[in-house]
């Protein structure tokens, strides 16, 4: 499982959780009546369970590149995947044919693998819909593609001006709209509509000591209406700098150092050390080093973590996962006490519970399994300026790429991309990127002081090879001793 | 079968609009998955998928420059298409114009012969697929009494078509099939635990060997158990052929004549110079059916072909793809590498193989002495940056000492430069092995490496 976050600055705590306005827009993706007889269909050899997930994906994106518009694309990606669960066996076909032929002839290869017989005709009847969508967001294709592609020429204008060592500078720019539909043979019926926005930075610097680059991006569940309150300007002039502060980079140490990661520099400590391991479908197989640890102490009791996919407008936000279950604000570690696992509807079955709202899937074309949405450790009461202070030597992370977990062992990395010495309680020399490797259990009992400063970033989950999504956040902390992969 | 899909593409382009370029790829495929777990199926996935990616041309790239557009969509339906078309007609009104951007032109270059199609993928029955996977489960579970857990036992298999044809003359059509078995071992001793996969791939069912994939997976969990952490210290690092497989993809990135033209690569400017260690030759060739990367054509449907990026420590070329070489005032390579329908060409490798030297991994770690062997790395995307060059992996494997393997170690890592450790090379395996992915791989070593550890 790896993550590589989408960068992201100081982009704002929103803070609001709650439900999602219900504006259906538009009609359902397939009739209800054709939903049920599908169902029907998937279950005629048997089977608990039978599901229609159907997707309807529009995609655009603008990439401007060494001073060019360089190319738009658009993609469009309508299907539906069709699951039929008996005992412990799941089958699974997806079409991209979403009439009733179609959707049938699907259901028949899902069913294939039911062996229980058939009990005759099994009739579903579908609850009255819930349907969610946000009316006030801005639809991406009602977006004029010269106004997003203002926005491409006034960031590389930004980045370029951060500094003559500026040599290169890529730009891009992409939103999405998703409009999904689940039914399952329980009735359930839901549909949300999901309109996501990116704008990403690069920027290559070129000095004496070969090329660095700064990357950073802005990543949110919402519409074009996002650059009203985020300046792409910003953004640019981050990714700049980022890259001629580590032209004069040193190598960063090798060993063991206490680290002090910034408030938003990625979050991504969570997501690895912890957050993969929480995930059900790793518990249920013993794959985990976090299997059966409920009640334990886990982590510093500084440590409380959330996984939370009603964060609104945050990159993991959603009004319902993929199996049509709302999200929650799961409490997964409670002043450092493991208080809960996350759960899809395959897992949380298996243990008789429901679903936590973690059931997530990349596109039709998926199974659904436990994913992560929002992640993020709660603030703490220290100042981030303070934490540094006390510490006399150590390594202070202003930002972190990605990171990679082994969860059976709990042995995790994760990326520095701009990170700096600390030297009697000042932060002082720029490093090159380095990575950092813990052990996730051994990492999170290390953490010694955690501050107010809370920030959320965005990234993108990686797991069995499906990416999905999501944030992570976190405050200014410290902990006491970390591996640095340098080379000095 | 060849005639239906590239038909298809052939009548999109039909409808190009006078003076405007355009490229038409589409594909289809068949894919089945088994996953088994405690002697059961766990999830068996069947599917077919299709699209169609465009790209449409319009100015002139000799005049005032030309503009690109591209669109794609998850359907062969013909309304879908007519509507993708339109989306990149309507896009490339867009872009910036640009002297480069021009679509292939057939080159003469003919393309080789490859058969890479397996009738056994279609016809081997479904229950036998599941037979394997459940077989390799079951037989990894019982092969050592220290395996407490597969996490995953698969059999996967895939069809694919491909088509690609343009207002320049360009109409090519390639298909494959493959197949593979993969399997994840959780090993454990008292409180601890260690895990460990292997594979096997081939292009049916009937070439994959189970006990392949078992024993890498058993071996690579079980001599891990007692790993500790090592004492930080610069030694010579000796990599797997998977690793190094994975080491070649990364240079790889540098080795893109897009990445060097746009000033993303530490290789540019240095053709002619001695960029790694005398002896270090370095081929991508696409054209050697035994590389799983083989192929006929490239993304833009030229001819694959032999291209050697670094002979005997010097660097001899880049790999272009048409619009690349143009903007170097070179030619394109044949080396369009593409994402499917959904992504657009760029120049990239298929099939590096770095040529074997005559050691076997025995005696590689006994010339040198002593230092670490790496079986597998983590935290690629986080650590390695390719304009910089900065190295900085999460690595696990076991000390060499007195030129055998010794103690185990983890939660280390390993660090350099990619340029330092092309000119440090120090052995190059003959334990050559074609592994899935771009590259193929055999032991490296490796000199003057930052060991990170306590």
């Amino acid at each position: 499982m790896r993550s590589v976050p989408r960068g992201g600055r100081g982009l704002g705590w929103i803070g609001r959780h709650g439900d999602y306005d219900t504006a259906v827009t538009d009609t359902a993706l397939i009739d209800p009546d054709v939903l049920e007889r599908v169902l029907s269909t998937a279950l005629v050899g048997g089977g608990d369970m039978a599901e229609v997930f159907a997707e309807d994906a529009v995609t655009s994106s603008a990439m401007l590149d060494d001073r060019r518009v360089e190319q738009l694309s658009s993609g469009r990606s309508r299907g539906a995947g069709i699951r039929v669960v008996d005992g412990e066996t799941t089958g699974f076909a997806h079409t991209a044919d979403l009439s009733e032929a179609g959707l049938l002839a699907a259901a028949r290869a899902a069913a294939a693998v039911a062996r229980q017989g058939g009990n005759g005709v099994r009739t579903v009847a579908l609850e009255p819909g819930t349907s969610h969508g946000r009316g006030d967001r801005t639809a991406p294709d009602s977006v004029d593609k010269a106004r997003k592609l203002e926005l491409l020429t006034r960031a590389d204008e930004a980045a370029r001006a951060t500094g003559d060592a500026i040599t290169q500078v890529q730009v891009g720019v992409g939103d999405g709209r998703r409009r999904i539909l689940i039914a399952n043979s329980d009735g359930l019926l839901a549909q949300d509509e999901q309109i996501r926005t990116r704008f990403n930075v690069t920027c290559v610097a070129n000095g004496d000591t070969g090329m660095q680059t700064g990357y950073e991006s802005l990543a949110r569940t919402e519409g074009f209406e996002v650059f009203e309150r985020y300046g792409v300007e910003d953004i640019a002039r981050v990714a700049g700098t980022r890259a001629l502060a580590k032209l004069s980079a040193r190598p960063a140490p090798s060993g063991e150092v206490p680290i002090v990661l910034a408030g938003g520099s990625g979050g991504i400590l969570f997501h690895e050390a912890c957050g993969h391991g929480l995930e059900a479908d790793h518990i249920v197989k013993d794959a985990s080093v976090y299997t059966g640890q409920v009640g334990q102490l886990v982590a510093s009791p500084l440590v409380t973590l959330v996984d939370d996919g009603t964060v609104l407008g945050e990159w993991g936000n959603f009004a319902v996962d993929d199996e049509g279950c709302a999200p929650a604000r799961n409490v997964l570690i409670e002043n450092g006490v493991l208080t809960d696992y996350m759960w899809d509807w395959l897992r949380a079955r298996k243990e008789g519970r429901k679903s936590s709202g973690n059931g997530r899937r990349q596109s039709y074309q998926h199974l659904p399994m436990v994913r992560m949405t929002n992640t993020y450790l709660l603030a703490g009461a220290e100042d981030p300026e303070e934490i540094v202070a006390q510490t006399p030597t150590g390594v202070y992370v202003k930002k972190l790429g990605g990171g990679q977990v082994n969860t059976a062992t709990g042995d995790f990395v994760f990326g520095t991309t701009e990170a700096y010495l600390i030297e009697d309680g000042r932060i002082t020399e720029p490093l090159r990127d380095a990575n950092l490797i813990g052990n996730g259990p051994e990492v999170l009992r290390r953490i010694d002081a955690v501050a107010t400063d809370f920030d959320m970033t965005p990234g993108t989950c990686g797991k069995a090879g499906q990416s999905v999504p999501v944030g992570c956040g976190q405050a200014t902390l410290r902990i006491t001793g970390v591996t640095l992969g340098g080379t000095a | 079968m060849s005639d239906e899909l590239l038909d298809l593409a052939q009548s999109v382009v039909d409808r190009a609009q006078p003076g405007e370029g355009l490229e038409v790829y589409v594909a289809r495929g068949t894919e089945t998955e088994v996953s088994a777990y405690e002697g059961e199926v766990e999830s068996l996935t069947q599917a077919d998928s299709s699209g169609v990616g465009i790209r449409v041309v319009v100015g002139e790239a000799d005049g005032a420059g030309s503009q690109v557009g591209f669109a794609w969509a998850g359907s062969l339906d013909p309304d879908v298409i007519a509507a993708t078309l339109a989306d990149a007609r309507d896009n490339a009104r867009f872009a910036t114009p640009d002297p480069d951007v021009v679509l292939a032109v057939p080159d003469g270059v003919e393309a080789v012969e490859l058969d890479q199609w397996d009738d056994g993928v279609g016809s081997t029955p479904m229950e036998k697929k599941i037979a394997m996977a459940i077989e390799l489960e079951r037989a990894t579970r019982a092969a050592d009494p220290r395996v407490r857990q597969v996490s995953s036992a698969d059999y996967s298999d895939s069809r694919a078509e491909v088509a690609l044809a343009s207002t320049t003359g360009i109409s090519s059509w390639r298909r494959r099939t493959s197949a593979s078995l993969s399997v994840d071992a959780i090993v454990g001793e008292g409180a601890e635990t260690q895990t460990g996969g292997g594979f096997s791939v081939g292009r049916g069912p009937s070439e994959l060997v189970p006990d392949e994939a078992m024993d890498d997976a058993v071996l690579r969990a079980t001599r891990l158990l007692g790993a500790q952490k090592a004492r930080s210290a610069h030694c010579t690092v000796v990599f797997d052929p998977r690793v190094v497989s994975t080491l070649l993809g990364i240079i790889a990135s540098a080795l893109s004549g897009e990445a060097v033209v746009k000033g993303r690569s530490f290789f540019a400017g240095r053709i002619g110079e001695t960029i790694a260690t005398g002896g270090i030759t370095l081929v991508d060739d696409p054209t050697d059916a035994r590389a799983y990367g083989a192929a006929s054509h490239d993304g833009e449907g030229l001819a694959c072909r032999r291209n050697v990026l670094i002979a005997d420590g010097v660097l001899r070329m880049f790999v272009y793809d048409t619009v690349s070489a143009r903007r170097a005032g070179a030619v394109s390579t044949g080396s369009a590498v593409r994402g499917g329908f959904a992504g657009t060409p760029g120049a990239g490798c298929r099939a590096l193989v770095l040529s074997p030297g005559t050691k076997g991994h025995d005696e590689i770690l006994a010339s040198v002495g002593d230092g670490l062997f790496v079986q597998s790395i983590s935290g690629i995307h986080s650590g390695v940056n390719t304009v910089s060059g900065d190295f900085s992996v999460g690595a696990e494997g076991l000390l060499i000492e007195g030129g055998v393997l010794a103690q185990p170690v983890r939660e280390v890592t390993v660090a350099s430069t990619l340029q330092r450790m092309l000119q440090s090379v120090v052995e190059i395996g003959g334990d050559l092995r074609w592994l899935p992915g771009a590259a193929a791989g055999q032991t490296l070593a490796i000199a003057d490496m930052a060991l990170s550890g306590d």
